[in-house]
């Protein structure tokens, strides 16, 4: 099989994708920068570059330095970086299998399963067994969400695969009836909901990062680290899937092979990530998007640049997230999206007529 | 003795129980405030007016968005909903003691609290005199003034008694009562059985017009009309009353009932009606006045 740009005889493509391969390190590099100041700022005041002093010196850290530091800020930071990396590369692959700039990992279902497994959690836990209910403690609600995602993938890709061929027209569609399925029986569920349950749901569907403790980062850190390198391995078989099924087909790509790949990949990524920080919207869509115009469509550069900006931009947010109305903190979700929506809106104004996608 | 009157002594004995805690527990403030300086987190409008009422206010490093009573801890800094609660946030007020109204949370941000070394206090909740004083009672134990807590909790529940004992005073037919928390695009979302606003309605000497369902649901216009409310109470949010109730009235569901008819709607600050604080004696008092007062 050759690679898709040795068989164009263009150049120019080719110094896109070099182009697109530099900014690995410059996006690199930015995640980095960002990790660092994330590490540095929070509503308590201390920071990194004292407590690394104080290390230095010898002295031993306080107590309240040592539980923001380690058990606050850097799972945090963690948790971001993985969920930033695992949203951004889930959209990149679907857009790519879907040939649609429009995808986005909710349409294998994962966001509507994941809402609906969280919100039968938070509704219903409580009626669970005393026993069963003290053995999951307070993960009840990102472990439904992440069972309900993957059921959700799986019954998806069931209904639209037919004699060992998966039609992803099928899947698209089916995706849509049943998100409007899970959105009725969240419906039910909400109707049934007391207000502090209504709360709760509320603020999962803003999602947050603050949750975020070794504990679930240590169930959702190896998902979703094997899920994104499964996805880096795509790019290839995604640029032959760009030129239709039949095409990739010819061209020597395993394509029912890739479909399931990509499938997984994102089942396993984004519903690891949905699990453990509740509904953060527009990072999928936005930062493949922003990339593309930036640097062309070649997945090859693509899925590790989506993972890098997508974890660098999620970070970022939080940090906002986070001291913008210290001692408070808002909701994740929207600071994406106030922040984003607009500058992606004038970054399409600003390509317009210029690039058509 | 006329109606008119007697409401009038309650109110005033009401309020003289008040004034005497209030005066007793402000001469112990002021020796207290050299002592104990300000290391106290209160998340929870009622455990933040229970704070204030035992003369400990001056103890307070920060709040939560739902404590918004006395007026003077809106000026510490807020730390967020009391179910949101941020850890980071938290532990950059420097409290050393926390007290948490029953529901606050997440558990996760608990967990790291507990994790730096922070006392946490949880308050149980509850919709009657007895869950309000073991509030008092438990805040009290917190804070270390269990003397001051006793007096606070006796008080409170004397006048509590004072109030309810007036209100099952009633004689006549009890007026139906239809708590709306809100009608956002026309749409009631009321009040039914199990909540602190059935609760205070009951104390209040009326009956909660909307039956059969637990908790705050939105209620069909239908449903509405049925359950036929005498009275429509609503938290004051501000705003002009009058505005509130033309929009109300002309609501289909509430047009016809007898409420709209005289145009009965009662406004009642949300944290003094529902809060099981320790005004709760004066919300029932102020209910019951309108209900039956004239």
């Amino acid at each position: 099989m050759v690679a898709m740009s040795d068989t164009l005889p263009a150049t120019p493509r080719r110094t896109r994708l070099e182009r697109a391969r530099r900014l690995h390190v410059v996006l690199a590099l930015l995640v980095g920068l960002v990790a660092l100041i994330s590490l540095n700022v929070g509503a308590t005041g201390f920071s990194l570059v004292n407590v690394i002093a104080k290390t230095l010196r010898g002295e031993a850290l306080s107590r309240m330095e040592s539980v923001v530091l380690w058990d606050i800020r850097l799972p945090r930071l963690v948790m971001g970086l993985l969920v930033g990396a695992a949203l951004a590369t889930s959209g990149a692959v679907m857009q790519g299998l879907f040939r649609n700039p429009l995808a986005d990992p909710g349409i294998v279902g994962v966001t509507a399963g994941g809402m609906l497994g969280a919100t039968l959690a938070i509704v219903l836990g409580g009626m669970l067994p005393a026993g069963l209910l003290a053995m999951t403690g307070g993960t009840l609600v990102p472990i439904a969400a992440f069972a309900g995602s993957w059921l959700t993938t799986i019954l998806l890709y069931r209904v639209s695969t037919r004699a060992g061929r998966t039609s992803v027209a099928t899947m698209l569609l089916a995706g849509i009836a049943f998100t409007a399925l899970a959105g009725a029986l969240v419906g039910i569920l909400i109707y049934k909901a007391d207000d502090s349950q209504l709360r709760d749901l509320t603020f999962w569907n803003m999602g947050s990062l603050a949750g975020a403790n070794w504990v679930k980062l240590a169930s959702a850190a190896p998902i979703i680290l094997a899920a994104l390198v499964g996805a880096m391995l795509l790019g290839r078989g995604l640029n032959g899937l760009a030129l239709g099924e039949a095409t990739a087909h010819h061209i020597g790509i395993p394509v029912q092979w890739m479909k399931n790949g990509a499938i997984l990949a994102v089942a396993a990524a984004s519903g690891a990530a949905v699990a453990v920080s509740g509904g953060i919207g527009f990072v999928g869509i936005v930062v493949p998007h922003l990339l593309r115009l930036a640097t062309g469509p070649d997945h090859r550069a693509l899925l590790l640049n989506s993972a890098l900006l997508g974890a660098a931009l999620l970070v970022a947010a939080d940090m906002i997230a986070r001291v913008v109305i210290a001692p408070a903190e808002l909701p994740i979700g929207i600071v994406t999206a106030v922040m984003g929506a607009p500058f992606f809106l004038w970054i399409l104004l600003r390509q317009r007529g210029v690039v058509d996608l | 003795m006329t109606r008119r009157m007697y409401n009038t002594l309650t109110a005033l004995m009401v309020a003289l129980v008040a004034a005497c805690a209030a005066w007793s527990l402000n001469a112990d403030e002021s020796t207290a405030k050299e002592a104990a300086p300000a290391d106290v987190l209160s998340i929870g409008g009622d455990v933040t007016e229970i704070v204030h009422a035992l003369g400990q206010g001056h103890r307070l490093l920060a709040r939560d968005t739902t404590s918004t009573w006395p007026p003077e801890v809106r000026d510490l800094p807020d730390v967020g909903y009391m179910r949101q609660l941020s850890p980071e946030g938290v532990l950059s007020v420097g409290p050393s003691l926390i007290l948490l109204a029953e529901g606050a949370g997440p558990p996760e941000t608990l967990e790291v609290l507990r994790a730096a070394d922070i006392d946490l206090v949880e308050v149980n909740g509850g919709f009657d005199a007895e869950a309000i004083a073991a509030k008092i009672r438990t805040v009290g134990a917190a804070l270390e003034v269990p003397e001051q807590a006793e007096a606070l909790a006796r008080d409170v529940t004397l006048a509590l008694d004072i109030a309810l004992a007036d209100a099952a005073a009633q004689t006549g037919p009890r007026k139906r009562v239809l708590f709306v928390l809100s009608a956002a695009g026309g749409k009631l979302t009321v009040a039914g059985e199990n909540t602190g606003a059935a609760a205070v309605i009951r104390m209040a000497g009326g009956v909660n017009a909307a039956q059969g369902f637990d908790g705050y649901k939105q209620l069909t216009d239908e449903a509405a009309s049925v359950a036929a409310p005498d009275v429509i109470v609503m938290m004051d949010r501000g705003g002009n009353h009058d505005a509130t109730a033309d929009l109300l009235f002309s609501l289909p569901a509430l047009a016809i009932t007898p409420a709209a008819e005289t145009r009965a709607l009662v406004k009642i600050d949300g944290l003094k009606l529902l809060g099981f604080g320790v005004r709760t004696a004066q919300a029932v008092t102020e209910l019951n006045a309108t209900l039956y007062g004239d």
